[in-house]
Formats: C-alpha cells, structure tokens, sequence
C-alpha cells in the first residue's frame, strides 16, 4: 500500500531521516514509535507530501509521488495531527465537507457521507454549526477525524492524534478509534510515543531512533527478540509506571 | 477583473482632478496661481477678477506650497500666469545665470517661453525687524548694530532660512555672530515676537503686521538685499493664445505702490476681509473696473472640502488595497523576495510627505493626480506589512492541514489563509486609512484642495477658525473611516475567529 525506497531528510547539518525504506502493508495498522527527535513525525510529514526528501521515492498504492501529483494523491489519504488542526473560522460541518465541496460532489452526496461519519465518530449532529473555539479537545479530534474520512480515503495517517488530550478522553477515544480502523479495513499508520498505545493499535511496531529505524514486529517479537540493547531499554522504560501502578495497588 | 478596477480607480482619479476646473483645460480658462502668502492671494485674485471683467473665464489656485511648485507649474502650462518678485527670479530661481539688469532678466524668462510684466509699482524687498521697545533699548537702526549683540534670538521664515539671498548671505555679508537662530513659518513669527520668544524676524516690506506689532525694520546699511520688484509672471503662448487678456494684465502695472499692498494686506490680515472682496474693491476704486469677488459661505466650503478630500482619500486607499495585498500575498510566498518588498515599502514611507507631493510635480503637475499618486504611495506598507504578518502568522498546524487535504495553493489562499488573517489585513488598512486622511490635509500645498485648504489659510491669517474649519471635519473623517472599518471587520472577519476560547475538556 505505502512502499517508501530509500528516503531521507536533512534539516541543515541533522539528518531528520536517515535512508530509511519501509513496506506498509494494506487493511492493517502500522505504528511509528521511538523517543522524541527519533524521526517517526518526519517519516509520517514525508507521506503526506508536507515535507520534501532528499531523495529515495514515496509510492501510495502503486503510484509514485512527484509535486506534481501529490495534490491528488493527498485527497486518497487522511491526515489527522494533535491539536486537529482544525480550520478555526469555518464550522464543523464546513470543515468536514471543504474538500468535499471544492471536488463539487452533489449535495446530497456530501449530506449522506456527513451522516454517516458523524455517527461512526460518536458526534451529535447538533455540533455541526458549531466553531471549533466552541468544542472541546476530544471533539475537536473526532471532527478532525471526519474531515480526514471525508473522501474515503485509502490511507490514513495520524501524527499522536490523542498526545493532547487527557487520560480519561484519551482512554475512551483509544478504544473507538481502534473500533473504526477495525470495520474500515483501511490502511493506518500512527505516530505515538507511548508504548502501550502502540500495541493497542498496532498489528506492527516500527520502532526507530536518531532518524533510522531499529526494528519492525509485533510488541511481543520486539521484546523477545530485542534487536539492539535500545530496544529492551525502550520498552522496559516505558513498562516502569505500571509496574509502580501494579506494587501500589497490590 | 484587477486591471478594470485599476483603470476605473484611474477615472475616478481624473474625475477628482475636474473639481479643479483647470485639468479640464477649455484653452479659453485662463489659470491663475498664487503662493501661500496673503498678498500673493490678493494679487491672483486680482489677475482673475480683471481677465474675467474683460470676459474671459479665470480660475484662480490659491496658495500653492512655494515658488518651485508655482515656477514648475508655468513651466509645464499648468497656469498660465502668476505674481512674482524680480529679486526671487533673480536671486533663487535663475541664480546660476548671475542676471544683471531688467533686460537680461526678460531674455532669460524669453528662452523658457516665459514673459513678465513692468512692475505692478512696489518693492517687496525683505527687511529685517525688532519690536519698537527693543530697536529703543538697545538702539538698534541698522542691520550693522546687531553685530554688538550675540545673544538675540532670532526667527526666520523657512524659505529665508535656506534660500542664498536670506539667512546664510545676511549673515556672511554683515558677519553676524548669533548663534540661536530658528526657522519656521513665516506667519507663525510674528506671534513669536508678539509673545517675546522671538526678538528678530524677517519681514517684507509690505507686510501688513510692521505697523499692528509695532515693529521696526531695520536698515539695510550694506546694500545687501536685493530689489524685489512684484511682476506678473505668464507665458509667452497666453499672447497668442489669448492676446486681450495680456493687455488686461499690462493694465495692473505700476498701478500698486508699497503703501497701497501694506494696506491691502491689512485689510486681509487684520481687517480679516475675504481676499477676493478686497481685490473686488481695490480693482473697482482704482481701475474702474466692475470686478466681482465671490464670498463663499462656511458649509459651500465645508462641502467642496470634504468632496476632495474624500475624493482623494478613496481614490489613493482603493488603489493601494489592489496593489498592496498582492504585494503582501508575494512576499508571503517568496520569504527572500518579500525582504525586498517590505524593505521597498519602507523606504517610500520615509520621504517626507511635502517631499513626495513636491517630487510628482514634474511628472504629474499640481492638482489632484500627483497628490492621489503620493497618498497612495503612503497607503502601501500598512498593507503590504500587515497582510505579509497575517498570512505568515497562521498556525504551521493549519496551514499544513489545508495541505494535506489536497486543496490546491489557490483555493487554500482564498478559503482558508485569508480569511484568517483577515483581522491582522484589515488593521494594516485601517492604519492606512487614517495615516491617509491626515497626510491628505497637505495635499492643499499642490493645489489639490481638501481639508488642508482652509488649515493653510487659517496659519497664514493667523484664523483659528479657519484652522479648525480644516482640522475638526478632517479629525471627523478619520474616526468616522475607522469606524467604517470596524463595521466591515464584523462582516469580512469569520465568526469563528470572534469566538472566546471555551474552557474545560
């Protein structure tokens, strides 16, 4: 579905991404994990065309991305990033339908498919006049979710979609958003740094680190089989608070 | 659609020049100007009067800012004919020809396509005056008797302060010592010295404030100031053109002594007639003449006032909205360009104002044009600076989600990049507008009219009514176009921009 060949990215004498080629397989959940700095946001803003490499090449099932399609090849993914990003002067039922509406599908085509959205993602119709300003956080993601499924797209990518809310939202969120990529089929990848996040949604971990990637799996592969030292002190950082949740509570 | 909206800016421009008559130039209205200074005034009211009472139509410029503006305009035939002094044409504009006698002067003016008349009768020669009490203090009678005392403050007209034949020659000539030496408008001196804060100015002779301000002029002991002999400047074609109206003008040659100007200029200045009353007067008493001078009344005034300063307000600021945010969208685009741009806009803002109102002279006359050409050149940074900040200003968040989406550049401009920073755009304009508004009260010095109008009659008659008939609608016009714009702000800001951040999760 998503083939990436040798790209890599500088940021002036830093390698943001270092030669780095990656196979994401159709229908299944791939998560981007690693520390902050690791490369894992650069490699998702390289696929959405927000930024561009260096070199190597960027295919979306089967066609190459150059600028010169990378507008249409965008409207065959969604894109959705922590805060939403969210258009503040236009309505919720605008922002989901923007797109929708400069394609100049038929009213009644946006309607439906307006609908159908609102009710995957758990929304009242009631909030569709309503600005951003006027949502709250876990709202705003479920608006920038619609927005990103608005064309039905083949290919979804979420930079820490969930990073800025707080853990009750985020639990709940976590569980109906797995729901929907589950009855879409589609093809996901999502960019965390929280471990556990990453293995309730991933049907495979890359797991990368100073602009490369260290190992691809499932979480239990990875902690069987740590490729490198990182790996297991990666995880084994990251499984401390709960073990220290588990003491306390006996 | 922009280059039509360009070209109808640009009708509307020359609609603005017509309230001036003379853009409009039937070859039958004959253009009279004058300087910025009450005899002037009256002198082109009495060339307009005596053309019209021979039957032809004049139209009369008052009080254009300064000889260049009026000398450039003859040139270029934007009028044809205005008052001047022999000792100025001699000693500033034709300095570099070093012009002996009268006939050397005519030949010179002759090579430029350009006559004078015989001298209406006085010498309007500079002087130099103290207050009486301090002439009898200090016994001052000659210019000499000011080399004894350093410390005297002294007040100069600006255009004296720099001109050859004022200060720096003065000064040089009879190797005067002091030091505390200011320039400023030459009306404004008299109330200095009125109020003690100055202790000598420049006069000219038939300066109708020597006698109420009980001042005393000084004798020119050296022979230094040269002879300023009032003539009635016009170009040669006007014989051809129009030949009755020259013989017209001939008729006021040796008809005025210095007497009779200082009296005019009282009955103006102090006496505070309307100029083209007195002009009306003198010409029937002494020329016979059945001459008319129009009064205005206050809100005939007021009205074609606010029409060309509203004129010339709207014209410039349209004109520099279509420029200036395209300009601003560029420089958005183009980080390195965009240096360029503002760092050009900037620049412009920097010439002073009368500057640049002088400067389009050459290229586009006196009137309405050059001063719409200056405005707008005043109007662009706001603009430009602000729509440049509003569009780089925008969240990365948002501006990469419209990219993602797929929207092409243009649509993402149209639907998402400016409507969110239409609030920061619009401040940029409405800074604009009101920086418009003022500057355009200077517009007046180039024959363009407005609210300056009446503001620069006002300081030179020392009329704060008349400054005020000036100032206040202009203050009025600049609060009631921020008005205006605030009021847009609510229909071209989006209400989701207007919203307060709401609080919880």
């Amino acid at each position: 579905m998503l083939e990436l060949t040798q790209v890599s990215k500088r940021y002036g004498s830093t390698a943001a991404l270092a030669a780095t080629d990656l196979m994401v397989p159709a229908g299944q959940t791939t998560v981007l994990i690693g520390p902050s700095g690791c490369g894992k946001s650069t490699l998702l803003r390289l696929v959405a065309g927000l930024v561009r490499s260096d070199s190597g090449s960027i295919r979306v099932g089967g066609t190459t991305v150059t600028p010169e399609n990378l507008d249409v090849v965008r409207r065959r993914m969604g894109y959705v990033i922590q805060e939403g990003g969210l258009f503040p002067h236009l309505t919720v039922r605008r922002n989901a339908t923007l797109m929708a509406e400069h394609l100049k599908w038929p009213a009644a085509r946006i309607e439906q498919r307006l609908r159908t959205l609102t009710e995957m993602v758990r929304l009242s119709p009631e909030l569709w006049p309503r600005y951003p300003l006027e949502l709250s956080g876990g709202q705003r993601q479920r608006v920038s979710l619609m927005r990103a499924l608005m064309l039905d797209p083949d290919l979804l990518l979420l930079d820490e979609p969930l990073g800025a809310l707080d853990p009750m939202i985020r639990f709940e969120l976590q569980r109906e958003l797995k729901s929907i990529f589950d009855r879409l089929g589609k093809t996901v990848v999502l960019v965390t740094h929280d471990i556990a996040e990453a293995a309730f949604f991933g049907d495979r971990l890359v797991l990368m680190r100073e602009g490369g990637i260290v190992q691809q799996g499932s979480l239990r592969q990875l902690a069987a089989q740590p490729a490198e030292p990182f790996v297991e002190r990666f995880i084994s950082a990251q499984r401390e608070p709960v073990r220290l949740l588990n003491e306390v509570l006996g | 659609m922009i280059a039509r909206l360009v070209g109808s800016a640009f009708a509307a421009a020359m609609m603005a020049a017509c309230i001036h008559p003379s853009v409009a130039a039937t070859p039958e209205v004959v253009q009279v100007g004058s300087k910025k200074f009450t005899e002037s005034v009256i002198l082109g009211e009495m060339l307009a009067q005596v053309i019209e009472a021979a039957g032809n139509p004049a139209y009369h410029r008052r009080e254009l800012g300064g000889t260049r503006v009026l000398w450039g305009a003859l040139l270029k035939g934007e009028i044809d004919v205005y008052p001047e002094y022999t000792g100025t044409l001699r000693q500033e504009i034709l300095a570099a020809e070093n012009l002996g006698s009268d006939a050397e002067l005519r030949e010179a003016l002759a090579r430029r396509g350009l006559r004078m008349t015989g001298s209406l009768g006085f010498n309007n020669t500079y002087a130099i005056g103290v207050s009486g009490d301090l002439a009898d203090e200090l016994a001052l009678t000659t210019i000499s008797d000011l080399r004894a005392h350093p410390g005297l403050v002294m007040g100069f007209g600006n255009e004296f302060m720099n001109r050859a034949d004022g200060w720096p020659g003065l000064r040089a000539h009879y190797r005067l010592p002091q030091e505390n030496v200011r320039g400023l408008d030459h009306d404004l001196a008299y109330r200095g010295i009125a109020s003690g804060s100055l202790q000598v100015i420049d006069l000219y002779a038939t300066d109708a404030e020597i006698a109420y301000y009980g001042l005393r002029s000084l004798q020119d002991d050296q022979g230094f100031f040269p002879v300023y002999d009032a003539v009635l400047l016009y170009r040669a074609d006007l014989e051809t053109r129009l030949p009755g109206v020259v013989a017209q003008l001939q008729r006021l040659a040796g008809r005025i002594d210095a007497a009779t100007m200082a009296g005019l200029n009282a009955r103006v200045k102090i006496e505070r007639h309307a100029e083209s009353a007195v002009a009306a007067e003198f010409l029937r008493s002494r020329l016979g003449l059945h001459a008319v001078g129009d009064v205005t009344s206050v809100w005939q005034r007021l009205a074609r006032h606010t029409l060309e300063h509203l004129l010339l307000v709207a014209i410039s600021l349209s004109a520099a909205i279509l420029v200036a945010l395209p300009l601003g969208i560029l420089a958005a685009r183009r980080p390195r360009l965009g240096q360029s741009i503002l760092a050009a806009a900037g620049v412009l803002q920097t010439i002073p104002s009368l500057a640049l109102f002088v400067f389009m002279i050459p290229l586009l006359g006196i009137g309405g044009p050059p001063a719409v050409v200056a405005l707008f050149v005043y109007s662009l940074l706001p603009i430009v600076r602000n729509t440049h900040a509003g569009l780089t200003n925008i969240p990365l968040a948002i501006r990469e989600s419209a990219q993602a989406l797929g929207l092409p550049a243009p649509s993402r401009l149209r639907l998402i990049e400016l409507p969110l920073s239409a609030p920061t755009i619009l401040a940029g304009i409405k800074t604009a507008a009101v920086i418009n508004v003022g500057t355009a009260t200077l517009a007046a010095l180039i024959g363009a009219g407005g609210y300056g109008q009446p503001i620069l009659t006002g300081i030179r008659l020392d009329d704060i009514g008349l400054i005020l008939e000036g100032a206040v609608p202009a203050a009025v016009l600049a609060l009631a176009v921020q008005g205006v714009f605030e009021a847009t702000e609510r229909l071209v800001v989006p209400h989701g921009l207007r919203l307060e951040q709401t609080t919880g999760c």
